[in-house]
């Protein structure tokens, strides 16, 4: 454990130690408030809860996380960094985890910093903050989902545009796979099964019913082992990458 | 003891290192020499733990890097090609990131890092982000990280590549005194390096040993080693007589000017005696007579070129 704290401090610092940290939070509760005021519209529904909020997080997630995420290994291979943080006494699945643990906390605390309009609808109505608190829990882990994509991908480049495009390329498929539009599109000799198991993958599919307040275990499972295994992935790759 | 065991590493079609043997003892400091893409730096990192070899072994005071890697990484410091950190943090926090993955803490960790900020001179800069340093401080604070834990086993690759000479020297003195109870092993291709600082040399060329010794004994091996250099003063056949001799092994005389020639000796032997008493027998012209010990550039030369890489 004790170098995966290092690690996860020497990175949660490293964010704050550029504009990056800042620029990233207020640019995040911006496009939250324009997204939830005007495009939710927030007031119009009359209503005591945040799905407007919640309702639009895949797609801010869709462009944020991967801004966060690219950097992760990108910037290690390119600047020579990996060779020294490799060969000290670190185990590889430290180093993964931690930087993925540092990048989340940074999304924790946006995340986190959004509170005012919790207090908002306090203000203005009686929500019912246990599901708000649940969807809260459910963002910032399919933040997670979205990180861990983009942490795999950061390890596969040097250059960290391209890990930023593959991630946004990568996250927008996993969202869309639940939309039943697609499911709709499927012909109909396709089994259910594959329907079904495609849209299990799908982020929406999990995601939704969180927003909505209802926090199945088996919903916060899917991300868990989604992240688990994309980070899996990542320290493959950094294996194989790491000698070009 | 390092012992390095017929390391081979292949990157697809590419073989950087090639069926590698040699081992390195306490007090050694290994001077790792040869040309550009002959295998150094890939061999280093796979003494370092960051690379995998294909094949064969290493292993660092008995702890196997394939097995038993932190073990190893523990007792090692390590500088990769170009000293890379990380810029955006200041000199005192990265060497503080370092010490703590190396497991030190509260006073102890204080102490290191202030006692290898003054033995490196960084002190001044030790509030300065990384990023904002002259090359020879970012050596340095690379340097810094690789010896604060007093490794038993260090690993520079190039230390003093684009260092001034002031600052080269710095660090030369830096390494000859951590050296004394240590393993030591440095890549460079500046030969005077080997010469100043190691009590070892190996060549590698194409991923091959292909010479090892004390920097002395290769320079011994040097052709030119105990050559006699001759300049006269005005043109003198002086060839029939010096073929006479037993130990000449040949005379290389200079394209651009006749009066200047080389007469090379046998291996291992001393002809300045025997040239010198010729040359006051035959009544030569001699402006200037001098012996020269091999150059390790020559030996350099000799063992590394016209090589042809195996694929």
């Amino acid at each position: 454990m004790g170098n995966l704290s290092v690690i996860f401090k020497r990175e949660l610092a490293s964010y704050f130690a550029t504009p990056l940290a800042y620029i990233f939070i207020v640019i995040f509760l911006i496009t939250n408030g324009i997204f939830t005021f005007e495009l939710g519209g927030f007031y119009l529904r009359g209503q005591a809860d945040l799905l407007p909020f919640f309702s639009f997080h895949p797609w801010l997630y869709l462009f944020m996380v991967p801004a966060i995420a690219m950097t992760l290994w990108a910037d290690e291979r390119k600047t020579g960094t990996i060779e020294l943080l490799l060969t000290l006494p670190v185990r590889l699945k430290d180093a993964v985890l931690g930087k993925f643990l540092a990048a989340w906390a940074l999304m924790g605390i946006a995340l986190a910093l959004t509170f005012p309009i919790w207090i908002t609808v306090n203000y203005l109505g009686d929500p019912d903050n246990g599901v708000i608190f649940a969807a809260y829990l459910g963002s910032w882990f399919m933040a997670g989902g979205f990180l861990a994509i983009g942490s795999c991908m950061s390890a596969a480049t040097k250059n960290s545009v391209i890990a930023f495009i593959l991630t946004v390329s990568l996250c927008f498929v996993f969202v869309i796979m639940g939309s039943p539009i697609l499911l709709e599109a499927f012909p109909a000799w396709v089994p259910q099964v594959v329907v079904d198991a495609f849209a299990a993958m799908g982020f929406l599919t999990h995601y939704d019913s969180i927003a909505k307040g209802v926090l199945d275990l088996r919903d916060m499972l899917f991300f868990a082992v989604f992240i688990g295994a994309w980070l899996v992935a990542s320290a493959i790759v950094i294996e194989i990458k790491k000698a070009n | 003891m390092i012992e390095i065991t017929h390391l081979s590493k292949k990157f697809e079609q590419f073989t950087a290192v090639d069926d590698l043997s040699f081992k390195v003892a306490e007090g050694e400091v290994l001077g790792f020499l040869g040309p550009n893409g002959a295998g150094k730096s890939t061999t280093m990192k796979i003494i370092t733990g960051f690379l995998a070899p294909t094949s064969g072994s290493v292993t660092v005071d008995g702890h196997n890097l394939a097995t038993d890697a932190l073990a190893a990484k523990a007792l090692m410091g390590y500088l990769p090609e170009g000293a890379p950190s990380y810029g955006d943090m200041t000199t005192l926090d990265f060497l503080r990131f370092v010490g703590e993955v190396r497991g030190y803490r509260g006073d102890e960790l204080v102490q290191r890092v202030g006692r290898v900020l003054s033995e490196v001179e960084l002190t001044k800069v030790a509030m300065q982000k990384i990023e904002t340093l002259s090359k020879g401080f970012k050596r340095r604070v690379g340097l810094a990280q690789a010896i604060m834990h007093d490794p038993k086993v260090l690993i520079l690759d190039e230390p003093t590549d684009g260092l001034d000479p002031n600052q080269k020297q710095h660090v030369r003195e830096l390494i000859k005194n951590l050296a004394r109870d240590k393993i030591v092993i440095i890549s460079t291709h500046i030969l005077e390096e080997v010469s100043a600082v190691c009590t070892r040399a190996v060549i590698i060329t194409q991923g091959r040993l292909v010479a090892d010794g004390t920097p002395a004994e290769l320079e011994a091996s040097s052709k030119y080693h105990q050559a006699v250099s001759l300049r006269l003063a005005q043109p003198t056949d002086v060839s029939v007589h010096l073929d006479s001799l037993a130990d000449v092994a040949g005379i290389e005389i200079d394209a651009e000017d006749v009066l200047n020639m080389r007469i090379l000796a046998r291996p291992g032997k001393s002809i300045y005696g025997q040239v010198a008493s010729l040359a006051q027998e035959q009544n030569w012209p001699v402006a200037e007579m001098t012996v020269a010990r091999g150059q390790l550039e020559d030996v350099f030369k000799q063992v590394t070129a016209g090589g042809v890489r195996r694929g």
